[in-house]
């Protein structure tokens, strides 16, 4: 579904990402993991459209077709989805307006009937379920006072409503309690299916306790250092990034 | 200057044959009118040196040479009012053509317990002992010279009395109607409006033009709000391209009365709006709401002076523009706080969104106070669009003009929301969808 090859982003100069691969299978949960300023974060935003990068080398192949090429609204229509690391409050927009219209983009882009208000507001309802959260919510100016809990399941919320092919998490788990935690990710597994991708991408081993990820990846100053299963996580847990640095590079120096 | 003082001398010779023809319309109005005219013969047009109209170039109008509108009323239609006039049939309306009542378009009805709305014309030609306490006394022609001009060349517009106690449920609904098509003609429509104590009312004044040709519109409406009566007034400026559009609302407050002023304007090509208010009583308390769209290389010029005159009277000024193209726009909010007028709340807001990089905004609050308890804040805001909230929107699977019609949907409506009568708000929601890029489709997700 996703191929980046030696994906190379900048931002006002400054190199980020310094040649990522990696490869995304449709029912795959794969987790970056990453210090602080390893790029995980640039990485979400090249891959959701952000145009304060810029991507100096490689290549984004989604379901076959040039992702950089693609407006960020192309890319959502298409099925990526980015649940943001800090969820953006605008003011004077209505929630449920604005999802609707969002959910009305994506489904005219498959060819599916627009939903009306009503519709739309049964559709919504069991969604909401799902991650805990008030009703009374949709009549409020999106994220606009919400608490940094209550963003969070808000994108994870816009995830379920839009039902993305590649679902992209930006540290969703930063800053959450256990119980929102918890909620969030019910959400993702719940979300978790044949024919869709997640990318979870974190700081923190804690939310894994919760999902279970195919792949795990580690990513240090801008480059994928080293790739395993769930058992990798627990690694870390243990060493740190410093440790799985350093074995790391041993294996390189044997291997060269 | 040469070609400015040849048309202000324009204007005075022709006084001579307005003077004659108006003659009939009582002796009272005549001394002022004389004065009224030598006060403008003094002070001529502004111009961009007078504090005042900084901002605001008036150069187009004073050098352009307008032929006084006449009163031909019946070449307009009612349909072709439909759609734009919001001809609500159980509104009280007067509609005028070029500053003149039009009989046939106008729909009075049954007014409650006496309240009068008549053609300004007619009460001056019948009884204009209604008009002596009030008239041209509120709106000052001294340092106005627009002001100056109307009141020298006024004929006809609205008389509005609400007597003692009476409260008036349906909105009364002024349209002025331009329909230049050749030719550059001026009209100078007068509104009176009388709340006396204890009474309630709306008032709803709408502008605008047919025609595509250039005229201008020089009103000005005094709104006299009696002891604890409450007049909500709106000002919707609908004017043709080419159009000019000045124009004062001239509002005086007495004790605990309530008023508010919503300045709405769209169309016109130079448009300037003065809103004043005398808080002349204690416990008295204005809101003064305005929104503007402005696009194109139209200029809107609102221009505020609220005067505390007494303790305890709060002041809500809340102004919200939207400019896109080489659209420009000027807000001047000014405080006055006399001595006595301890226990002031004043508080001022303009913000501004600008969509064009060519697009200009000259914004200006002034406080003058003189008394020592009081409670002044303001607030300016001059902005684009937020690009993280655009990137957050988009990458929801809004398009590029969707995401940005939903921001300036969002910013707009505030102003829109603070609109009482539900048509009207319904009507200027409508308004700003057209005006919107990719409006339309915003609307029919709604």
């Amino acid at each position: 579904m996703l191929e980046i090859r030696n994906l190379h982003a900048s931002v006002e100069g400054h190199e980020i990402l310094k040649g990522v691969d990696l490869t995304v299978n449709a029912g795959e949960l794969h987790s970056i993991m990453g210090p602080n300023g390893s790029g995980k974060s640039t990485l979400a935003q090249v891959l959701a459209g952000r145009d304060t990068y810029e991507v100096t080398q490689g290549e984004v192949l989604y379901e076959g077709r040039n992702l950089l090429e693609m407006a960020p609204d192309e890319r959502a229509r298409a099925g990526v989805f980015m649940a943001f690391q800090y969820p953006v409050e605008i003011p004077g927009v209505n929630t449920a307006y604005f999802l609707r219209a969002a959910l009305n983009a994506i489904r005219k882009h498959r060819g599916l009937e627009e939903l009306d208000a009503a519709d739309f507001l049964d559709w919504v309802k069991d969604k909401m379920k799902l991650v805990d959260m008030d009703e009374a919510l949709l009549n409020r100016s999106i994220n606009e006072g919400f608490s940094g809990g209550e963003k969070k399941r808000g994108e994870i919320l816009q995830m379920a409503v839009l039902e993305p092919k590649l679902a992209i998490m930006d540290e969703t788990d930063s800053g959450l309690d256990i119980d929102a935690l918890k909620i969030v990710a019910k959400g993702v597994n719940t979300l978790r299916s044949a024919d869709r991708a997640i990318i979870v991408i974190t700081h923190y081993q804690r939310i894994l306790d919760y999902i279970v990820p195919d792949f795990v990846h580690v990513l240090v100053d801008g480059q994928i250092v080293r790739s395993g299963g769930k058992e990798l996580a627990i690694e870390l847990e243990e060493k740190g990034y410093a440790g799985v640095e350093q074995k790391n590079a041993a294996t390189e120096s044997i291997a060269s | 200057m040469l070609q400015v003082a040849q048309k202000t001398d324009d204007y005075l010779s022709r006084f001579a044959q307005v003077e004659a023809r108006l003659a009939g319309d009582g002796a009272a109005l005549l001394p002022i009118r004389k004065k009224a005219i030598e006060r403008f013969a003094q002070l001529g047009f502004p111009t961009t040196r007078d504090e005042d109209w900084r901002f605001t170039n008036v150069a187009p109008i004073a050098r352009t040479a307008f032929e006084a509108a006449t009163g031909d009323g019946e070449a307009v239609e009612a349909q072709q009012l439909a759609t734009s006039a919001l001809l609500q049939a159980d509104w009280p309306r007067l509609v005028f053509v070029n500053g003149y009542v039009a009989p046939q378009l106008s729909s009075v009805g049954e007014l409650p317990g006496g309240v009068r709305l008549e053609s300004l014309a007619a009460v001056a030609h019948a009884d204009p002992e209604a008009l002596q306490q009030h008239l041209a006394r509120h709106a000052d022609y001294q340092d106005h010279p627009f002001t100056a001009l109307n009141t020298a060349f006024m004929e006809d517009g609205a008389y509005v009395h609400i007597p003692k106690g009476v409260y008036l449920k349906q909105p009364i609904h002024l349209v002025f109607v331009s329909t230049a098509d050749a030719g550059s003609v001026i009209s100078h429509p007068r509104n009176l409006i009388v709340a006396e104590t204890g009474s309630q009312a709306t008032i709803i004044e709408s502008y605008l033009g047919l025609g595509d040709g250039v005229y201008f519109t020089n009103a000005v409406t005094e709104i006299v709000v009696g002891e604890n009566a409450v007049i909500d007034h709106y000002k919707v400026g609908r004017e043709a391209e080419q159009a000019y559009h000045v124009g004062t609302t001239q509002i005086y407050q007495d004790r605990s009365s309530n008023a508010s002023s919503h300045a709405i304007t769209i169309g016109g090509a130079l448009v300037r709006n003065d809103i004043n208010t005398v808080l002349d009583g204690e416990g008295a308390q204005c809101t003064l709401n305005g929104l503007y769209l402005v696009s194109g290389r139209q200029h809107v010029d609102n221009h505020l002076r609220v005067e505390h005159a007494k303790p305890h009277c709060d002041s809500r000024e809340f102004f919200k523009g939207v400019l896109d193209g080489h659209g420009k726009a000027v807000f001047t909010g000014r405080i006055i706080v006399r001595k006595d007028a301890q226990k002031t709340d004043a508080k001022q807001t303009n913000m501004n969104l600008l969509l064009s990089d060519h697009a200009q905004v000259d914004t200006k609050p002034q406080l003058e106070i003189f008394a020592d308890d009081v409670k002044c804040t303001h607030g300016a805001t001059i902005g684009q669009i937020d690009e993280n909230a655009m990137f957050y929107l988009r990458s929801r699977g809004l398009s590029e003009p969707a995401a940005r019609g939903l921001m300036v949907y969002a910013f707009a409506s505030e102003a829109i929301d603070r609109i009482q009568p539900q048509p009207l708000r319904a009507q200027l929601r409508q308004t700003l969808f057209d005006w919107l890029p990719e409006g339309h489709r915003l609307q029919d997700a709604r």
